[in-house]
């Protein structure tokens, strides 16, 4: 209990990537939260990646978060402009009403 | 020890329950608020751990830059309409429980890898081992790694980082009418006699200038 190991992290970065999941099933209203929760499921796998990187001492792990972080904030960037340009051309930003390509 | 799993279970849970509140929250902007109370604290998680530069660093840029990026989105576009109103509404009724169920299924498989997982001596000496260097800081063992091992990888996250911000800027450039802007092929190709013209100017009479 009061031994902090692997599988606390573990455990913590498997909490937060299902509360991501959860937030892009569940919610059918905002595409930005849904944007929010992408980034909470890449947090957690950021949490995994340094977690085992310490408890393995090896330093790849470490590495591989600094390339998460970088794709992570061009998806944000891209992502968002996106969500902008189409909330110019179409006036919402609704997930139910975003069905220009009937799926 | 026992102060570094007080501060861990500290940080986490805030960490868990700040997670849940983005996705629940009604409000955008709180999500966004939310969204960087979770970064702060696992960067607080992840100094402790002994990765300082990798929490330093997302700091920096989730907080600093991305969270940011989505405040500035939220408050461009109408906030009336972004109310975040999940589990409401008829007709996405059907889509809770499929949801939920598919959700609680990856949770309890994650679960179920991490309680299972145990690591075999013999596997950590088949990694091509770059190992932790403890009397060098972090920073310092991740410049030296990251500069030789991994030069490449570094030039292509520069390359996607370079990509996304001229698609981020070509996606949201719009021409608006009746806005003066630069035209520098007309500024360019500018001659001087259409542009200077010299007059003869009598005496005590001055030049009368046309606009």
């Amino acid at each position: 209990m009061f031994e902090i190991g692997l599988g606390h992290y573990l455990l913590l970065g498997a909490t937060i990537f299902t509360i991501g999941v959860v937030g892009i099933f569940l919610n059918r209203k905002n595409i930005i939260v849904i944007l929010m929760s992408i980034e909470l499921i890449l947090l957690a796998v950021n949490i995994n990646l340094v977690a085992f990187s310490i408890y393995l001492n090896d330093l790849s792990g470490q590495i591989f978060t600094l390339f998460i972080l970088t794709v992570a904030a061009a998806e944000a960037a891209i992502g968002l402009a996106i969500i902008v340009i189409y909330y110019r051309n179409s006036g919402t930003i609704r997930v139910q009403e975003i069905d220009k390509l009937k799926g | 020890m026992i102060i570094h799993s007080i501060f861990f279970y500290i940080f986490s849970i805030i960490a868990i329950f700040s997670a849940i509140m983005v996705t629940v929250s009604r409000n955008t902007v709180h999500s966004v608020f939310f969204l960087i109370l979770d970064f702060i604290s696992i960067s607080c998680l992840f100094i402790m751990i002994g990765a300082e530069f990798i929490g330093m660093i997302m700091l920096i840029v989730y907080v600093g830059a991305v969270a940011v990026l989505f405040l500035f989105v939220v408050m461009m576009l109408n906030v009336s309409q972004q109310k975040n109103e999940w589990l409401s509404g008829e007709k996405n009724s059907n889509h809770i429980p499929i949801g939920l169920l598919i959700s609680s299924v990856i949770f309890f498989e994650l679960i179920i890898v991490a309680g299972g997982w145990k690591y075999k001596p013999e596997l950590i000496k088949s990694f091509n081992n770059i190992g932790i260097d403890l009397n060098t800081t972090n920073t310092h063992a991740i410049g030296n790694v990251l500069y030789t091992d991994y030069i490449h990888l570094f030039q292509i996250s520069g390359m996607i980082l370079l990509v996304a911000m001229i698609g981020a800027i070509v996606l949201t450039f719009r021409n608006r009418e009746g806005i003066k802007r630069q035209s520098y092929f007309n500024q360019i190709s500018r001659e001087r006699n259409e542009a200077v013209e010299v007059v003869d100017v009598e005496k005590n009479k001055g030049v009368k200038i046309d606009v």
